[in-house]
């Protein structure tokens, strides 16, 4: 006897996600996901953009990693709350690691809250966060086709970004290959190149992150009385 | 290589159902899956067959059925799949379009012999 089931393997996850979207949306939180391969400068990423706040911005972040507190540390520099999740082998980051790790920092909206996932461009793509945006890092000293090797995360990330565009001079990288090739994939994706040593490109990437938080906030529900 | 996760919340599915319906023998679970889901075939058979191992799961067939990338149109609403990264509609030649296939990762039905009811 066949049953019908139709239910997505990753309901459980996706259910989780679901709570923390609604939780973001209450609590007026901009909630971004920043996901690429090891090295490609998330971290470097999270430093410039943190070093680039004032004081008492209302900005928290979680960064996932398979071992060591190192990114929690390199990050806690700035001032702002940060939480290493510590995956213990695991790829990715899922919902119920997020909010678990979400309660503890005890962060309260409104603000910004950055999710560093697991450095690895497959399976985190699989994981809903409750982000209202991905956003996927290509380094230039990789390659050009890393788009079409992974089409799955750059499918469904927003903005792509183009880092360490300081060291174009010294490698063979074509910027425009690069983003015509995640344009075959994702004809919409927004593109930005940038950066984290010499901040070129920053001015764009934090507006970026401030017209996002902007549509987020006129999009929040009105404030309960 | 989540394949592993995959596989058990695939099985983790199945125990739950298992636990609605005792008694219930579960034959062959059936899944769908986007070729835009970086779930890999082989690999998730491996994970599964490694996972039911020794378990009352053990015979369960997983059956997969593969989907490729489909758009539809936005200007003749075409639907296609999407050969070689190839977006532009068959029809009109329009570039532009929305994702409706490919992306999948369900379960889709399970095949079960309930027990026999006592005369």
């Amino acid at each position: 006897m066949r049953e019908s089931v139709e239910k997505k393997v990753l309901s459980e996850n996706d259910r989780l996600a679901a709570e923390l979207r609604q939780r973001y949306r209450a609590q007026n939180i901009l909630c971004v996901n920043f996901i690429s391969s090891p090295g490609s400068g998330k971290t470097a990423l999270l430093e410039k953009t943190l070093g680039s706040f004032a004081p008492g911005t209302s900005v928290a972040v979680l960064t996932g990693d398979l071992q060591t507190d190192n990114d929690a540390r390199r990050l806690m520099r700035y001032g702002f709350p940060v939480r290493q999740i510590v995956t213990g082998g695991t790829c990715h980051l899922d919902a119920r690691m997020v909010e678990r790790h979400l309660n503890e920092l005890g962060f309260r909206g409104p603000g910004l809250l950055l999710v560093e996932n697991v450095g690895n461009l497959v399976c985190p793509s699989s994981y809903d966060l409750g982000e209202a945006a991905k956003i996927v890092l290509l380094s230039v000293t990789e390659g050009e086709d890393k788009p079409l090797k992974y089409p799955g995360i750059f499918h469904r990330a927003s903005l792509m970004i183009l880092t360490k565009t300081d060291l174009l001079p010294h490698v063979e990288f074509d910027p425009n290959l690069a983003l015509e090739n995640a344009r075959k994939i994702h004809p919409e994706i927004e593109y930005l190149a940038l950066s984290s040593r010499t901040g070129e490109g920053f001015d764009k990437w934090l507006a970026w992150l401030s017209t996002l938080q902007q549509k987020i906030r006129q999009e929040a529900p009105a404030a309960i009385i | 290589m989540h394949e592993i996760g995959i596989a058990s919340s695939i099985i983790e599915s199945i125990e739950a159902e298992a636990r609605r319906r005792p008694g219930a023998h579960f034959t062959a679970v059936g899944v769908r899956i986007g070729e835009l889901s970086n779930v890999d075939r082989d690999a998730l058979a491996f994970a599964f067959e490694a996972l039911t191992r020794k378990t009352p799961l053990e015979h369960l067939r997983l059956e997969v059925e593969w989907c490729l990338r489909r758009q539809k149109c936005h200007a003749c609403g075409e639907e296609f799949v999407v050969k070689e990264l190839e977006l532009t509609c068959p029809k009109c030649g329009e570039t532009r379009g929305t994702c409706i296939g490919g992306t999948e990762l369900d379960i889709v039905y399970l095949e079960l012999e309930e027990p026999c009811e006592k005369a």
